[in-house]
């Protein structure tokens, strides 16, 4: 038995997969920016709030990273609906509204533990100079504590980013016409399911090589050269 | 319409079996390919270690979600009718394979290099140094992430249900399509979904917390 | 009046009782010296003069301040007293100007025009000028010192505290450091500092109090005190550190 692969079928509706690409780009993009804003906001609340509001987050970061984000989109793009309607509010979110706040609530969680760790990176000693100085507690957080502790922690966030443009395409479950919601829209149309899947597969593959391309190229532009070496550290440390 | 009751609970929890076995199974036999992987990866071997580069950023670099399409329609294609378990299962075997590899090989670069010198020193073989010194010290850093990785694995396996598979994703989703009632349903689903994933988190980040005071004292 | 007067101080960590009925005075450009064992309590009495330990019971005033813990009271209090650490605390994410400049701007307001100068000034003072654009951890552990010398003096302050500057630095790299502190002294900067360099203490330091058990055991003048031990545990410590 052979079978004859053929993506001139595939091909033919390129205009809908660029458009499904971009969709793409833009819900990376997007979520990407609002899950840094909640993530660096909560890690901070986190670390020096007061501990309602630490507690709160906590529970928040636990719920989210701890259950399917499959799960997560349903509630918000079925559920709150649901319990909107019991209280007498008629809102229903369009397929992306719902795809862009499930993404940034669940991205944000995971940034937030991620940035947490940074800030406990950077050691006391640093605090104490910094008031020493008389800087006031925000001012040691945003100049003293922050900068370095993005910098620590710059790996892990853009490896979690490029784990994002990949978890996009779980919004395609609610329809949203992303790569993988147009990819979804073709095969159906053309029956050449395994080409139009071989060919997403093709560009996320690409995508995400280009991604970190671009993020290694930030890394070493803006952050690569205050990389203390170890020694230095250590003495400074000591 | 009928409306969510017990008997539904039940049978989500039944459904969760399933989760259960999908996640086993995916590590389990992803975790043996994925430790082969990393040994591979960690080898002298230019090839080898090509080769299983090409295998891991496959998975690492493309969604599962189209991991597990191509796999369910893709196969198909060619006389194979994967029953959806088996399709679910032989994707996210790749998938963990791929994580779980590099996972493992961070761990195996972590042991000193002093470690492989003093081994070889005993003229030990490459394989008896890397099972007898290295591997054994690389187990202990390895167990957090470790288990971290299957809180990811519990979780992506509710992917399964966009392939037909009946786990408690897809369980879920058929009750609330003769319920209609979502937040109930989907709520009792991450109800038990955290149930599964928390205490392993808890587990991991104790076990984080022992190797920190270990190695610092 | 004089710039520092500590009267009644103790502290507990826990159960441990580190710092026992503390009192101290000492008068505007002078330089006093705490000596003792490892564990009496010198940096503990150091980093409770501006804040950075609590004390439970006494007073201490210092730079003309009246310690509070109040945080705006504690921050005008930190702007008149400087601290210099063992271990540097450089920022490293920044470099030796922006380091210096980061309080003026911040905590003072200055314009970053009038900060430049300012760091550029107390470079020159610490011998450091060519520095200025540098990180942290292209310099020497001395040359980070003296930076971060530089970055308390930029604040003006009335009084600089130094918590054994020299303790982490190799012999070679001491001198040019103790030369940054005795010039500083010679200027009429009030100075109170923890140090195990005796010969420093005994030519420089107007004062020396040596420290036991939490307690001052001996205070007087340099020469008095290290010519004349009157009790036995300070013979006994002058002995073990020659
Ligand atoms: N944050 C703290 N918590 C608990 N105990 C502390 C703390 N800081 C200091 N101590 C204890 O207080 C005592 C005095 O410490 P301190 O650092 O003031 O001694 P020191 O005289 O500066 O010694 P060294 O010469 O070693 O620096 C020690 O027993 C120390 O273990
Ligand atoms: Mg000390």
């Amino acid at each position: 038995m052979t079978y004859q692969f053929q993506f001139g079928a595939v091909f033919a509706r390129a205009e809908l997969l660029i458009d499904g690409f971009l969709l793409t780009l833009q819900l990376t993009v997007l979520t990407g920016l609002i899950g840094l804003i909640l993530g660096l906001s909560c890690a901070v609340i986190r670390t020096y709030g007061p501990r309602p509001a630490r507690m709160a987050v906590a529970t928040y970061v636990e719920i989210f990273r701890n259950t399917p984000f499959l799960v997560q989109l349903f509630l918000i793009f079925f559920g709150i609906p649901e319990i909107g309607k019991t209280f007498g509010l008629r809102w229903l979110p369009s397929p992306y509204m719902a795809g862009l706040a499930a993404l940034s609530v669940n991205i944000g969680a995971y940034a937030t533990e991620i940035i947490r760790a940074g800030l406990q990176s950077v050691h006391r000693s640093q605090v104490e100079a910094a008031e020493s100085l008389g800087l006031t507690r925000w001012q040691v957080i945003r100049y003293v504590i922050l900068p370095p502790a993005l910098r620590n922690v710059y790996p892990a966030l853009s490896s979690e980013f490029i784990l994002l443009m990949l978890g996009t395409s779980v919004v395609s479950v609610i329809s949203v016409e992303e790569l993988t919601g147009t990819a979804n829209l073709i095969q159906s149309e053309t029956y050449r399911t395994f080409e139009t899947y071989a060919l997403i597969w093709v560009i996320y593959f690409a995508l995400a090589l280009v991604l970190k391309g671009i993020l290694d190229a930030i890394a070493a532009r803006f952050i690569g050269r205050q990389k203390p070496p170890p020694a230095a550290a250590g003495a400074a440390h000591a | 319409m009928r409306s969510f009751g017990l008997n539904d609970v039940w049978y989500l929890l039944i459904a969760t079996q399933w989760t259960i076995y999908l996640t086993v199974v995916a590590f389990l036999v992803g975790g043996a390919l994925g430790l082969w992987l990393a040994v591979v990866r960690t080898g002298g071997s230019r090839f080898g270690n090509g080769l299983a580069l090409v295998w891991i950023r496959s998975f690492q670099n493309t969604p599962l979600l189209v991991q597990l399409f191509l796999i369910y329609y893709g196969l198909g294609l060619f006389g194979f009718r994967l029953p959806p378990f088996v399709a679910a299962a032989v994707g996210l075997i790749c998938y963990a394979s791929a994580f779980l590899a590099e996972i493992w090989r961070g761990c195996i670069l972590s042991v000193p290099r002093q470690q492989w010198e003093a081994a070889d020193a005993l003229a030990l073989t490459p394989w008896q140094i890397r099972w007898y010194v290295i591997l054994p010290q690389a187990l202990r850093i390895a167990i957090p992430p470790t288990v971290g990785f299957l809180v990811k694995l519990i979780k992506n396996s509710s992917l399964a249900s966009v392939v037909g598979m009946t786990e408690l994703m897809r369980a879920a989703t058929a009750i609330n399509n003769a319920t209609y009632q979502p937040f109930k349903v989907f709520l009792c689903a991450a109800i038990i979904y955290f149930l599964l994933c928390f205490p392993l988190t808890m587990l991991s980040r104790r076990f984080e917390r022992q190797l920190d005071v270990s190695t610092r004292g | 009046m004089s710039a520092l007067a500590v009267s009644g101080v103790s502290k507990r960590f826990g159960s441990l009782q580190v710092l026992r009925d503390i009192n101290l005075s000492l008068e505007k450009g002078q330089m006093l010296a705490l000596i003792g064992r490892s564990g009496s309590g010198k940096s503990t009495l150091l980093r409770c003069m501006n804040g950075l330990e609590r004390i439970d019971a006494g007073h201490i005033t210092i730079g003309g301040h009246a310690l509070s813990y109040a945080p705006a009271a504690l921050r005008r209090l930190r702007q008149d007293v400087g601290i210099v650490f063992q271990a540097y605390n450089l920022f490293p994410h920044l470099t030796v100007g922006r380091n210096i400049m980061l309080a003026p701007r911040l905590v003072l307001r200055w314009p970053s025009a009038r900060a430049e100068a300012r760091a550029r000034e107390v470079l020159a003072t610490v011998g450091l000028s060519e520095k200025f654009d540098a990180y942290p951890n292209q310099l020497s552990g001395g040359q980070q010192q003296r930076v971060a010398i530089a970055r308390s003096l930029a604040m003006a302050p009335q009084v600089m505290l130094f918590d054994e500057v020299t303790s982490a630095l190799d012999p070679e790299l001491t001198g040019e450091v103790l030369i940054t502190m005795e010039n500083l002294a010679r200027s009429g900067m009030t100075m109170v500092l923890v140090t195990h360099e005796m010969s420093f203490a005994r030519s420089i330091a107007h004062i020396v109090a040596f420290m036991h058990d939490g307690r001052i055991h001996e205070i007087a003048p340099a020469k008095d005190l290290f010519a004349r031990p009157r009790t036995e545990e300070l013979r006994r410590f002058l002995s073990s550190t020659l």
